[in-house]
């Protein structure tokens, strides 16, 4: 990005840029060139997710702003812009305000490792899954300190409903990484992607471990069936209850790039990338974002699906499905995993 | 350029945090200060070339060690005048060991530059960054020279572990549960019948 940039700069204004200033600028042009489109995916995601809610109950969706309704999330967005922000009296004002500007932070830059193509990818860090994990894992933050600086009961019960059910599906999702990264032997996403070429995890015996990751990603975002923390009939809207505005946007968007951020997950994970389904010449006609985005969608549609149809659980339930299920059941895969690579000699160097 | 700039921004920021971590008058504040001397300290990982360290810095300390303690801290009825009041008894003592640990440090940091120990000391060679990643390095190194000692470290976690939750452990008599595999086992005809009522009659 950095050479491309010193050349158009020479070829456009006859000026050379100085080394470390290409590498700044190719940066921030890099991340640019991945927010703005997520922005703009987040908003069409939130369009979708309530045209295929309304799909599986037999109605219309959003059909009102724009042809199709299409420009139904940002009237939605224009309107939250316009409203006033209301801190409550009793609030801790800076804790407060930082709570959904730090939700929104954590869901963009996690985007930083996400590799969209062969090579195309903002920093090919060596420890991309650690990364990824140690970014989602903060996610908790903006909403315990929401909850907490609220002053509201309403929104501090969210807050620790949510923070139990984000630490405990946590464990579960370190332990799938691990029978992942075992199996590709790295811990950088483009190698993992490479792995799988001609092979999705998902056909391999890993298969288990890839819907142990979907539902813990369900929980981990806070989607139905897990969207205990929010439970509109019984906390109102838990810890977003007090917000307002751009402050409850911002909440909103980091959201649903977070939802976006762990479809990207399954698909590098567990559906091969950027990588078509078989290793076979005429599929790489197609470029690797397209397969990439197809990949990302289709899972997007998997998490409406199950808003749509499922209910909510109880939360001695969730709990019970965190601790006593997913957590046995992941570990217990870690060894038969490594047993299989052990004795088939296919551990990776 | 600016790798002198960004070690100098994050060093900066993890000393005036760590000193607001103590500084600060409301708990929480002070929590969220520790979070940020533990994300700088991550970016100095960074920037020395140990970014596995520096991710199981952020994953194990800030995701989930300093969660409990903000949920202990907010959960908890703090007086913060009642908090206030030992400073001055406590000040003497504090100070002394505050001067010990400085002390200490000094003389690690003098050893480090004088004896240069550490540069022959075979256990410390580990392969250049170029060769092999830092997570492979630090992988190869833990599981063959120091597997026994990596072992030892993992049973006093477990130990310490199981003692937590044996002391904490408490049965509870008279607590209902719902049992979810008897649940799932019941069958129709346990819980409901059909019958048909003949209209006016009732079931009789």
């Amino acid at each position: 990005m950095a050479d491309l940039l010193v050349e158009f700069f020479q070829w456009g204004f006859g000026v050379t840029l100085v080394p470390w200033f290409a590498t700044l600028l190719g940066i921030v042009v890099g991340i640019l060139a991945i927010v703005l489109p997520l922005l703009l995916a987040v908003a069409m995601s939130v369009y979708m997710d309530r045209k295929v809610w309304a799909g599986m109950q037999l109605r219309r969706g959003p059909n009102v702003v724009g042809p199709w309704g299409l420009m139904q999330s940002f009237a939605d967005g224009l309107k939250l812009f316009l409203k006033e922000t209301i801190i409550p009296a009793s609030a801790n004002k800076f804790v407060f305000l930082l709570a959904p500007a730090l939700t929104f932070l954590l869901a963009l830059v996690a985007w930083a490792v996400i590799p969209f193509d062969a090579g195309v990818v903002l920093s090919n860090l060596n420890v991309g899954v650690l990364y990824l994990f140690a970014i989602s894992s903060l996610g908790v933050y903006g909403i315990i300190l929401s909850g907490w600086a609220s002053n509201s009961r309403y929104a501090f019960l969210g807050a620790l409903r949510c923070s139990a059910q984000m630490v405990s599906y946590e464990v579960s999702i370190g332990f799938v990484l691990v029978t992942v990264l075992m199996t590709a032997g790295s811990l950088n996403l483009s190698d993992i992607v490479m792995a799988q070429k001609g092979q999705w995890y998902i056909f391999t015996p890993l298969l288990p471990m890839a819907v142990v990751f979907f539902i813990s990603a369900l929980a981990e975002t806070n989607r139905p069936p897990f969207d205990l923390p929010e439970a509109e009939a019984e906390i109102v809207a838990g810890y977003q209850v007090e917000y307002s505005s751009m402050a409850f946007a911002l909440f909103f968007l980091g959201e649903y790039a977070n939802i976006i951020l762990m479809c990207a997950m399954v698909s590098i994970l567990f559906l091969g990338g950027w990588l078509p389904p078989l290793d076979w010449a005429p599929l790489y006609i197609i470029p690797g974002w397209i397969w990439f985005f197809g990949k990302i969608f289709f899972v997007f549609f998997l998490f409406s699906w199950v808003k749509a149809t499922v209910p909510r659980y109880r939360y001695d339930q969730l709990m019970r499905l965190g601790w006593k299920v997913f957590l046995p059941l992941s570990l217990l895969w870690v060894v038969l995993t490594g047993v299989f690579l052990l004795l088939t000699g296919k551990i990776p160097v | 350029m600016i790798y002198a700039l960004a070690f100098y921004l994050f060093a900066t920021i993890t000393v005036i945090s760590a000193i607001m971590v103590i500084a600060s008058r409301n708990p929480v504040h002070s929590v969220l200060f520790l979070i940020l001397a533990f994300f700088n300290s991550a970016g100095l990982f960074v920037l020395l070339g140990a970014e596995f360290i520096a991710m199981i810095l952020v994953i194990v300390y800030v995701g989930a060690v300093t969660v409990l303690f903000l949920f202990v801290v907010m959960m908890l009825d703090i007086d913060y005048n009642e908090l206030r009041k030992g400073f001055q008894k406590y000040l003497l003592v504090g100070g002394l060991i505050g001067i010990v640990l400085l002390a200490e440090l000094a003389l690690v940091g003098m050893g480090w530059g004088l004896t240069g120990h550490v540069i022959t000391d075979p256990a410390t060679a580990i392969p250049a960054l170029a060769q092999m990643s830092n997570t492979q390095a630090l992988g190869s190194l833990l599981y063959t020279r120091y597997v026994f000692l990596f072992q030892m470290a993992g049973m006093i976690l477990l130990v310490a572990m199981i003692g937590a939750i044996v002391l904490t452990h408490r049965k509870r008599p008279g607590v209902k549960k719902q049992n979810v595999n008897k649940q799932v086992m019941r069958r129709r005809h346990e819980a409901y019948e059909i019958v048909k009522v003949k209209p006016g009659q009732g079931l009789g």
